[in-house]
């Protein structure tokens, strides 16, 4: 074996995470009642096209998250060596956008860097100009084609891209009913198809001060967004059920305790806390360099250690509204005949209270995905989010900040940042929404008589 | 006379659905009151919604006329409709809480519409309030109007809502369902009104009830709707007299009262099928016991018998059915309830022994929450129900008959007072809550609707240790949805899948579960219909003699006490004020309370009867009036009333008690 397969902690915890929606799909399958509301959001179309855009990032978060080290030529004492870098399978996949860095900064399609170098020309004349890009348009041998080589491997690409797109909505055409979901399909695989064919030969998105191609660098930082947008919850929700339900049914002493928690917390400033825990964390991984393997390690687990700060600042919103349900259904009569029978406290919320509350626990999670990725991108930009060497969207805005004054302007790694994010907040609200809509009882009334 | 309102052929349907009204005729004259009766779910609220064109969303016109007066409504732009709406037809709704709204004083929420369809303002529109609240019989008229509808109680709420409906002088007012949410002694101030106001203004009425008894008391004509159809119409003296339709026919069969109580009701089987369900053939064939072939495959037309219309296929040929020849046969006097049984109360062993239970809950105040009074919900209560027997419990909304049922289960802790079950006190051991179960009122909230009926059964045998394993709790499972009616295979099936009284019946088989000696029944059948009602009460009274089960039976509705119950308490603010059996205390009620209470319940026979008229509501229990809590409201009220609480005494025969003054204390 020439790899190693390497497990990081968030790798661990999207795994746990994956295994646990699997488990509940599972679940839902086998009950009507709980699959008839996912009915509903597979019936509406704007949820399908934003779950198919999603799904895209999902792909590539999930293709990203399997991490390995290759291993490399020399041995040491008969034992492999392992590269000290941690590569994923995305990173192999997209292996020329990865590979091909130039010195600095360029356009989108540019052939030449962005800064003027001494050159030495034909006769040796040293000239300052911008050189031709190393990777960029490099088969092209007149600059003068560019438009045209451009037009022709676009249209190749989306062409070709249509055509599977084409070919998996006939395949999947009793799955996907709504024509504006086929339209999707194809729409997407034709984009595709054209990134594909250009980014092999180009930078689509034009690279960053390093040289670095800025559409990689977009597509990884997916990872880090989903991450924390997920990784989060799983701190976020046992916390928030189990105080928010214990608090609306025990009332009393418990209530006054778990309630003064999540006001004092909530009333503290959260970038404070979070900053001032984020500092304590870096402070503590700095002075012990010994407990890491690889760089990569070290800020994933800064990313966890993230995860973990904001969900700790961040439930008490969810356990709140919990607890005002809690209190609601305490006094519903099914419960009242449970307690007539003597059944414990304890079965009680796990029994009657908790998978009554599921709705409101979907809904509030699939809401704080979006502002998870978001606040991921300004405590990065603050300086107090991930690892500098981990690519995330609030780094690469971090990183744009301080080129917007150039002139010319170095617009593209702020604009394909800010565009990437978009689409996935904006198809994940989308998503919300329909999720929403779904369960809420008061939208579907007519249903029901029907 | 003329015809104020017509309606022809009314269908209204959901969005690319099934009819909900389907083809609705009717009209109404002015001065004339027009019932439509008929079960929840039978789109009578619907055809309301039509007329006033506020359907909801996704329920579309679809066909039809509508004319009042001149006006053809559905032909209206909306810009018009909006000055036939309050103007010359207005509405009122069943929940007064609920169209009130609580961030605006009552005379605002007037004079709006004054100012929308009388270009009233300020000064006129002021003083025409007060005019108008002083009209539906608020006392204090112009101090009530600066008030906000949280200030106000649910008889009061209604009034105003009254008031509102009459501020633009309408030709035609919708009542829907005006009166369910309320008490039964205010149901009848309301109705009063309704009846008083329209005599003076001579404006049509079209009510909407699913009681047969407000109809009788209210209606001049009756339309009787079913799955969206009128299947009757008539006049009121008609109807009541020689009911055509097997539907109406079962419908007067189905309600409880003191004639039928040795015998089972005549249930309707089946439900009322949901709303927008498309049936062939008639849509009551597959509840109706004299249905043939032709029932389930056409449609039945309508047909005008002696000036009464019946849609059904029995009066479709020739006249030679005579009406109503198999109306269920004048029930023989049979034994009372009360002695109905061979065996003497005296040798029943008794089941539930209360002595003076008293729950007061704690009013807290201020920072440091000190107590500076108490709700004194259930005020020194004796009571005991022997082996297989029920008691009812009787009163008004608010005047602690649940939370006694709570407090006797252990829901709520008593604050003195002894509960004896089957001869031992009550504790919080665990083996004597199987001794006693609760059956809750509204069957949708006491199931939880994310648990399996055999989840729900096996929960309390679980909690009580009852069955050595699953497997044989399940077999006993098996026998308890056998007992109740149901499907064995219903157990793996969720409680939305249920219709209401599945539900209750659900209910009533996870209270057995750990086969209790008492079951109290918190208003089982309040929430159901009146056919599905009948079944349930068969059940329970069928369960009772099978299984020697004692009901302690809570509940508002009369005509159920003097079918189900053997005997009868009367409870009015936490105190029981008459006692005795259920016969005796139906048929000569001591208390003036209890008089007050039946003469308030409006009847079918309706005649000869009259209205002891109570003034105001129910007090506060955290501030009940000194001395006898209803002196206040007591039309025969004596000076001594008001010093103290009159102490319980015998009245006429032994086992009747009562707590009044009107009954001195007799030395023996």
């Amino acid at each position: 074996m020439n790899f190693l397969p390497v497990i990081l902690w968030s790798d661990a915890l999207v795994f746990l995470l994956l295994a646990v929606i699997v488990a509940v799909a599972v679940h839902v399958r086998e009950r009507p009642h709980l699959r008839l509301p996912w009915q509903r959001v597979a019936r509406s179309s704007v949820a399908m096209v934003s779950m198919l855009v999603l799904s895209c990032f999902l792909v590539i978060g999930l293709l990203d998250t399997l991490h390995y080290r290759v291993a490399l030529p020399q041995t040491d004492a008969g034992e492999k060596v392992y590269s000290p870098e941690v590569l994923s399978v995305f990173d192999k996949l997209v292996e020329p956008l990865r590979a091909h860095t130039e010195k600095t900064y360029s356009a989108p399609f540019a052939l030449h860097l962005y800064a003027k170098e001494s050159l030495e020309d034909a006769q040796s004349h040293v000239v300052r100009d911008y050189p031709r890009l190393r990777y960029g348009g490099a088969h092209l041998a007149d600059v003068s084609q560019r438009t045209a080589d451009v037009a022709k491997r676009a249209a190749a690409g989306t062409f070709a891209g249509a055509l599977v797109g084409l070919l998996l909505a006939w395949s999947l055409r009793r799955h996907l009913k709504q024509r504006a979901v086929q339209v999707t399909l194809v729409a997407l695989a034709a984009l595709c198809g054209a990134l594909v064919n250009l980014a092999t030969v180009y930078h689509v998105l034009g690279t960053d001060k390093v040289g670095q191609d800025v559409l990689y660098l977009s597509l990884k930082s997916i990872r880090t967004g989903l991450v924390i947008g997920t990784l989060t919850t799983l701190v976020t929700l046992p916390l928030a059920l189990f105080l928010g339900v214990a608090a609306g049914y025990f009332r009393g002493w418990v209530d006054d305790v778990i309630q003064y928690v999540y006001t004092v917390l909530s009333s503290i400033p959260s970038v404070l806390l979070i900053a001032a825990a984020v500092l304590i964390m870096q402070v503590t991984i700095d002075t012990h360099p010994e407990w890491f393997e690889t760089s990569a390690a070290r800020a994933d687990l800064r990313l966890v250690a993230l995860c973990l700060i904001l969900g700790l600042t961040s439930w008490t919103g969810l356990c709140r509204l919990l607890r005002g349900e809690t209190l609601k259904l305490r006094e519903m009569e099914y419960i009242q005949a449970a307690q007539a029978f003597g059944v414990s406290s304890m079965r009680i919320l796990s029994r009657h209270i908790m998978p009554n509350v599921m709705h409101i626990i979907l809904i509030a999670l699939v809401m704080d995905f979006s502002a998870l990725v978001l606040a991921e991108a300004v405590l990065s930009y603050v300086g107090v989010g991930v690892d500098p060497s981990m690519i995330s969207f609030g780094t690469m805005i971090n990183a744009a900040r301080l080129e917007m004054g150039r002139e010319p302007v170095v617009w593209w790694a702020l604009a394909s940042a800010f565009v990437f994010m978009l689409v996935l907040v904006l198809a994940a609200n989308l998503f919300a929404d329909a999720v929403r809509d779904a369960f809420d009882p008061r939208m579907n009334r007519t249903e029901g008589a029907a | 006379m003329k015809k104020l309102l017509k309606v022809d052929g009314l269908l209204t349907r959901l969005q690319g659905g099934a009819p909900i009204v389907d083809g609705v005729s009717f009209d109404i004259a002015g001065g004339e009151t027009f019932a439509l009766l008929g079960e929840s779910g039978c789109g009578k609220s619907m055809t309301a919604l039509s007329l006033m064109r506020l359907l909801p969303d996704g329920v579309v016109h679809a066909g039809g006329e509508a004319r009042l007066g001149e006006v053809a409504l559905f032909g209206l732009p909306e810009r018009e409709m909006r000055d036939v709406r309050g103007g010359r037809m207005a509405m009122i709704f069943q929940e007064p809480g609920l169209s009130l709204n609580p961030v605006m004083t009552v005379g605002a929420q007037i004079a709006e519409v004054l100012a929308l369809h009388k270009g009233m303002r300020e000064e006129a529109a002021l003083s025409r309030c007060v005019g108008l609240l002083a009209q539906v019989g608020i006392p204090d008229a112009a101090r009530r109007v600066q008030e906000y509808p949280f200030q106000m109680s649910g008889g009061m709420k209604q009034r105003v809502m009254i008031a509102m409906a009459l501020a633009g002088e309408p030709e035609l007012l919708i009542a829907d369902e005006p009166t369910t949410a309320l008490d039964v002694t205010i149901q009848a101030q309301v109705l009063q009104l309704l009846r008083e106001t329209q005599e003076k203004s001579g404006m049509a009425m079209l009510l909407i009830t699913h009681d047969l008894g407000v109809v009788a008391e209210n209606a001049h004509r009756v339309g009787v709707m079913y799955a969206g159809q009128i299947v009757e119409q008539a006049t009121r003296e008609r109807l009541f007299a020689a009911p055509l339709h097997p539907y109406t026919q079962k419908l007067f069969a189905a309600l409880p009262d003191a004639r039928r109580s040795g015998q089972p009701l005549s249930a309707i089987p089946g439900s009322v099928p949901p709303l927008g369900s498309s049936v062939q053939g008639c849509r009551f064939a597959p509840r109706c016991d004299r249905a043939w072939a032709l029932c389930h495959t056409q449609s039945p037309a309508w047909k005008v018998v002696d000036g009464q219309g019946v849609r059904c296929h029995l009066y479709a040929g020739s006249e030679s059915r005579v009406p109503g020849t198999d109306s269920p046969s004048p029930p023989s006097p049979l034994p009372q309830a009360g002695e109905g049984n061979t065996v003497p109360g005296t040798l029943r062993s008794t089941l539930l022994q209360v002595e003076d239970l008293k729950v007061h809950f704690p009013i807290r105040k201020g920072i440091l929450q000190r107590v500076v009074g108490q709700v004194k919900a259930v005020d020194a209560v004796s009571l005991s129900i022997p082996q297989g027997r029920t008691l009812a419990l009787v009163g008004e909304s608010g005047c602690g008959k649940t939370t006694l049922g709570k407090a006797l289960l252990g829901l709520h802790p008593p604050t003195a007072g002894s509960v004896c079950v089957e001869g031992e006190p009550r504790g919080g051991d665990d083996r004597r809550r199987g001794s006693m179960q609760m059956v809750f009122q509204d069957p949708y909230a006491s199931l939880n609707p994310k648990m399996r009926v055999a989840e729900i059964l096996e929960e309390g045998m679980a909690a009580l240790h009852i069955g050595d394993d699953s497997a044989a709790r399940q077999a006993q499972i098996d026998g308890l949805l056998d007992k109740v009616g149901l499907a064995r295979d219903s157990k793996w099936r969720y409680p939305h899948e249920f219709s209401g009284g599945q539900r209750q019946r659900i209910a009533i088989a996870r209270a057995l579960a750990v086969s209790p000696g008492l079951l109290i029944c918190d208003e089982p059948t309040s929430a159901l219909d009146v056919s599905v009602q009948a079944q349930i009460l068969n059940l329970l009274k069928s369960l009772q003699e099978e299984m020697g089960l004692g009901y302690l039976f809570i509940t508002h509705n009369l005509a159920v006490v003097e079918y189900l119950a053997h005997e009868v308490c009367v409870m009015y603010l936490g105190r029981i004020v008459e006692r005795g059996p259920t016969a005796e205390v139906m048929r000569a009620p001591k208390h003036p309370y209890t008089q007050a209470l039946l003469s308030a319940v409006p009847r079918i026979d309706g005649a000869g009867r009259e209205y002891v008229r109570l003034q105001g509501e129910l007090p506060s229990p955290a501030d009940p009036p000194a001395g006898c809590h209803f002196a206040p409201r007591c039309p025969q009220v004596m000076p001594v009333c008001a010093r103290r609480f009159p102490p319980m005494t015998s009245a006429g025969s032994t086992s009747h008690d009562v707590c009044c003054h009107l009954y001195p204390v007799v030395p023996n």
